[in-house]
C-alpha cells in the first residue's frame, strides 16, 4: 500500500484544477431536468469539457477519451466536484453505456458511439424498466423482430432518466415467444425518430427527470445491438455492475457535501441541538469510507480485478450515506429546512428529496441485499 | 497511489488465519470455559514460533522491524477466532512501547514473554498476572513493573477470555522510563481492535450464514427468506465499508498527525459497530439457539462490547474527529492530505 500521490498524479490534479477554474460557469445553470434550456445549457458545457478534453478520461483517445488509469479518474472527479462545476447530463452515456460499450462492442460501435457521448452531442437515457417489469427486470415484453437488416421494436418503457430531453436510448428487448433471461438484447433507438412517443414524468421535486416511452414499429438497423443477439440480460447486468460499482457515484460528490455540511454546522451550530454534531461527523466518516473503499476498488481493478456483486454493498452504502447527510442538513436548518432557498445557495432540500430516490434506482437496496445475501454470502435463494 | 496488499503480507496472514484457525476451535473455546482458563499455552507457543509477537519489534532489538498495517492483518485474524491470548495488546501495544523506551529490558529477551498495558483512559488491565513486565502510564510517563510489586484484583467481566484486573501500584516499586508516546500506543491499541473488530463481525456473518442454510421452518431453509437474508447483507455491507479505513488507519499511522489520528478512530469506531451489529444481526438469526450458551455468537458479542469502549470510547474517538473535520481542510482533494498548522 501506498496512499501518497506521485508527482505525476500530482501535477495531473494541478492540470486539472486550473482548468476547471478557467471554465466552470460563473453562474449554476439551470437543472437539467428542470426545462429544455437547462438541458441545452448542460449539453453546452459537455462541449465545453469537450475542447479541453476532459469528455471521458478514462476512454482511449481513439474513442474521445484521454486514455488515462482509474486513480487518475479519481483525481479528475475530486476536482470537478470541488469546482462546483455542473452536472453531468450525459452520465447515462459516459458512465454506464460507455463502459458497457468498451466492453461488448465492435470497433465500429465503438467509432460511431462514443466520440459523440464524450462530447455531448449525442446525450443518452437509459430504457430498461416496464410498467411489469421493475425490480424483476426479466420480465421485460418489448420485442424486436429481426427483419432483414434492421429491427422493428414495439413496447411500453418507463422510468426513463433524461428520456424527456435526451437524444439517444438504450433498451432492452426480447425476441417475440422468448421467455425471462433468455432472448433479450441490448438495442439502441434515438427518441426522435418515427414510432417513438415520449411522455414526461414529473419527480416528487417538480422536474421531468424522466419519462415513458412508446415504442410503435420502431425500426433500427441491426448495427444498434450490443453484444450478441440474446446477449441482451448479460451485458444488463454488467451495466448495472458500472452503475452500483465505481462509476455512477463519485465519492468526490459525497465528501464535498459532507464539506459543506460541517460548513453549515459550524455557521449555525448556536441555534441547534448540540447532539447533531454527531451527526455531522457521521456524515464526514461516511465519505470518507466511502472514498477509501472506491480507492481499493480502483487499485483492484487495475491490478486486473472484476467488478462483481460486491458493487451492490457501494450502492447500499452510498444511497443510505446521502440520505443520512441531507436529513442532518435539514435538522441543522430546522425550521427553514422547507424553505425553497434562492439561486445560487447549497439546494439541501432539493437534495435531500433526490437523495431518497437513491435507495430506489439502480436496483432497490432491497433488491442489492437480496444479490449481496445471495451471491456474495451464499444464502439460497 | 496503490490501495493493494502486497503478496507477502497475504501470505503471512494467510499462515496466521490458518494457524489460529487450526487451534483455535470451537472445541478449544468449550474446553477452555469448562477449565475457566483464558490463556492456552501450546497455541501461545505455536503464536510464538511463528514470529507474530516480534512483528513490530525492530531489527535491533530481535524483531522483525515490519508495520502495524502487516500487524493489523494478524489481528484481523485473531478476531475471527476470539483469540483468547493477548497478542494485539502485548505485540502489538505494550512490547514495541517497551522497546522504543527500554530497549535492553530483560522482558524483551523472550518473545513468549507478556507485557501488559496500564494506560490512563483504561480503568483495568489486562493479562496482568501472567505479564513479565507492566507498563503504566503517569502524567504522561511510563512507567514499567512486574505483577509482584503491585495490587492485582481481579474485575470480573462478561468475556469469558478476557482477563482483568484493577491495580494499585507505588512509584517507588516501580522505574521511571520518562516521557512516553501514550499517544502512539492508543493509537496502536485503536487499530488493532478494529482490525479484531473486522474478524468478529466477518465471524459472526459466517456463523449465522451456515445456520440459515441449514436451519429449516415452513419447509425451507430460513436463510431463503429475505427478512433473514436482509439481517445478513446489512452487516456485510458494514464489514465492507470498515475495511477500508482499517487498511488506512495503518497504512497512515506512522504519520502521527491529525488525519491519521482521526483515522484511526473511524477505523475503530466503524469496524466495532459492523462487530457488535453483525453479533446481533447473528444472534437474531439464530433465534433462541442465538440467546443460548450452546452457540458460539455470544462470544463475539461480548469481545466486540468490550474493544470498543476499551482504549478510548466511541464519544472519546468521535472528538478526534471532529477535530480532525473542524481545523483542517476537508473536501474531496483532502482524502489523503496531511495536517497543515495553519489551516
Amino acid at each position: 500500500m501506498d496512499l501518497t500521490y506521485t508527482p505525476e498524479q500530482q501535477a495531473f490534479r494541478a492540470e486539472v484544477r486550473a482548468w476547471l477554474e478557467a471554465h466552470v460557469p460563473a453562474q449554476p445553470l439551470e437543472h437539467y431536468d428542470a426545462t429544455r434550456e437547462g438541458f441545452e445549457a448542460h449539453r453546452q458545457w459537455e462541449a465545453t469539457l469537450k475542447s479541453g478534453d476532459w469528455g471521458m478520461v478514462t476512454w482511449p483517445k481513439e474513442y474521445g477519451g484521454r486514455g488515462l488509469d482509474l486513480i487518475q479518474w479519481l483525481i479528475f472527479e475530486e476536482e470537478y466536484y470541488r469546482s462546483g462545476a455542473p452536472g453531468r447530463v450525459n452520465q447515462n452515456g459516459i458512465f454506464l453505456l460507455g463502459p458497457t460499450l468498451m466492453e461488448f462492442g465492435t470497433h465500429e460501435q465503438k467509432q460511431r458511439f462514443l466520440p459523440p457521448m464524450a462530447s455531448g452531442e449525442e446525450i443518452w437515457a437509459q430504457a430498461w424498466s416496464e410498467p411489469q417489469a421493475g425490480s424483476d427486470l426479466a420480465g421485460v415484453r418489448a420485442t424486436a423482430v429481426k427483419d432483414g437488416d434492421e429491427y422493428v421494436l414495439n413496447g411500453h418503457k418507463i422510468w426513463s432518466s433524461r428520456a424527456a430531453f435526451a437524444d439517444w436510448a438504450f433498451g432492452l428487448f426480447r425476441e417475440p415467444g422468448s421467455e425471462r433471461h433468455k432472448g433479450m438484447s441490448l438495442i439502441f433507438f434515438r427518441l426522435d425518430q418515427p414510432g417513438v412517443t415520449r411522455n414526461p414524468i414529473r419527480k416528487i421535486n417538480g422536474h421531468v427527470g424522466f419519462a415513458e416511452i412508446f415504442l410503435d414499429n420502431v425500426r433500427v438497423p441491426a448495427f444498434n445491438r450490443l453484444g450478441d443477439e440474446g446477449q441482451g440480460w448479460h451485458i444488463c447486468m454488467a451495466t448495472a455492475g458500472f452503475e452500483r460499482g465505481l462509476m455512477l457515484r463519485s465519492p468526490a460528490r459525497f465528501q464535498e457535501a459532507a464539506a459543506a455540511l460541517a460548513a453549515l454546522w459550524q455557521e449555525r451550530k448556536g441555534q441547534c441541538d448540540p447532539a447533531i454534531e454527531a451527526d455531522v461527523i457521521r456524515a464526514h466518516m461516511n465519505a470518507d469510507a466511502y472514498a477509501l473503499s472506491i480507492y481499493q476498488t480502483a487499485s483492484r481493478l487495475m491490478a486486473g480485478a472484476k467488478i462483481g456483486p460486491e458493487a451492490s454493498t457501494n450502492k447500499i452504502f452510498w444511497s443510505e450515506m446521502d440520505i443520512h447527510l441531507h436529513e442532518t442538513a435539514l435538522a441543522i436548518l430546522g425550521a427553514e429546512a422547507e424553505l425553497i432557498p434562492p439561486t445560487g445557495e447549497h439546494e439541501w432540500l432539493d437534495d435531500y428529496i433526490f437523495s431518497l430516490a437513491g435507495p430506489i434506482y439502480a436496483g432497490s437496496n432491497e433488491i442489492q441485499r437480496n444479490i449481496i445475501a445471495e451471491r456474495m454470502l451464499g444464502l439460497p435463494r | 497511489m496503490d490501495f493493494t496488499l502486497s503478496d507477502e503480507q497475504q501470505m503471512f496472514a494467510e499462515t496466521a488465519r490458518t494457524l489460529l484457525g487450526d487451534t483455535c476451535t470451537p472445541d478449544h473455546w468449550r474446553k477452555m470455559m469448562e477449565q475457566g482458563v483464558a490463556f492456552d499455552a501450546a497455541r501461545w507457543g505455536q503464536i510464538v514460533e511463528n514470529g507474530f509477537t516480534l512483528l513490530l519489534l525492530p531489527e535491533a532489538a530481535g524483531g522483525m522491524g515490519l508495520t502495524e498495517l502487516d500487524f493489523a492483518l494478524i489481528a484481523r485474524e485473531a478476531g475471527y477466532v476470539a483469540l483468547p491470548e493477548p497478542l494485539a495488546e502485548s505485540a502489538g501495544v505494550g512490547a514495541p512501547m517497551l522497546a522504543a523506551l527500554a530497549p535492553d529490558h530483560p522482558a524483551l529477551a523472550n518473545p513468549g514473554a507478556i507485557i501488559a498495558v496500564t494506560p490512563a483512559i483504561n480503568p483495568v488491565v489486562a493479562n496482568a498476572e501472567i505479564a513479565a513486565a507492566i507498563l503504566i502510564e503517569k502524567d504522561g510517563h511510563a512507567f514499567v513493573t512486574t505483577p509482584d510489586k503491585v495490587r492485582l484484583t481481579p474485575a470480573e467481566t462478561i468475556d469469558p477470555f478476557r482477563r482483568l484486573f484493577r491495580i494499585e501500584w507505588d512509584e517507588s516499586q516501580a522505574q521511571d522510563l520518562g516521557p512516553a508516546d501514550w499517544t502512539l500506543a492508543l493509537d496502536r491499541a485503536s487499530l488493532f481492535a478494529a482490525a479484531q473488530g473486522l474478524g468478529l463481525a466477518q465471524r459472526s456473518v459466517d456463523l449465522a450464514v451456515a445456520y440459515a442454510q441449514e436451519r429449516t421452518q415452513f419447509g425451507k431453509p430460513i436463510g431463503s427468506y429475505q427478512a433473514v437474508k436482509h439481517h445478513l447483507a446489512s452487516a456485510q455491507v458494514a464489514i465492507e465499508f470498515a475495511r477500508p479505513v482499517v487498511l488506512t488507519a495503518a497504512a497512515e499511522i506512522a504519520n502521527g498527525d491529525v488525519q491519521s489520528r482521526a483515522r484511526v478512530s473511524e477505523a475503530k469506531i466503524v469496524a466495532l459497530e459492523a462487530a457488535e451489529k453483525a453479533a446481533r444481526a447473528s444472534i437474531q438469526v439464530h433465534g433462541a439457539m442465538g440467546y443460548s450458551w450452546e452457540v458460539d455468537v455470544h462470544l463475539f458479542l461480548k469481545r466486540a462490547l468490550a474493544l470498543k469502549q476499551a482504549w478510548g470510547t466511541p464519544a472519546f474517538h468521535r472528538n478526534r474527529i471532529a477535530t480532525r473535520v473542524f481545523t483542517q481542510p476537508v473536501g474531496a482533494d483532502k482524502t489523503f492530505a496531511r495536517e497543515m498548522t495553519h489551516a
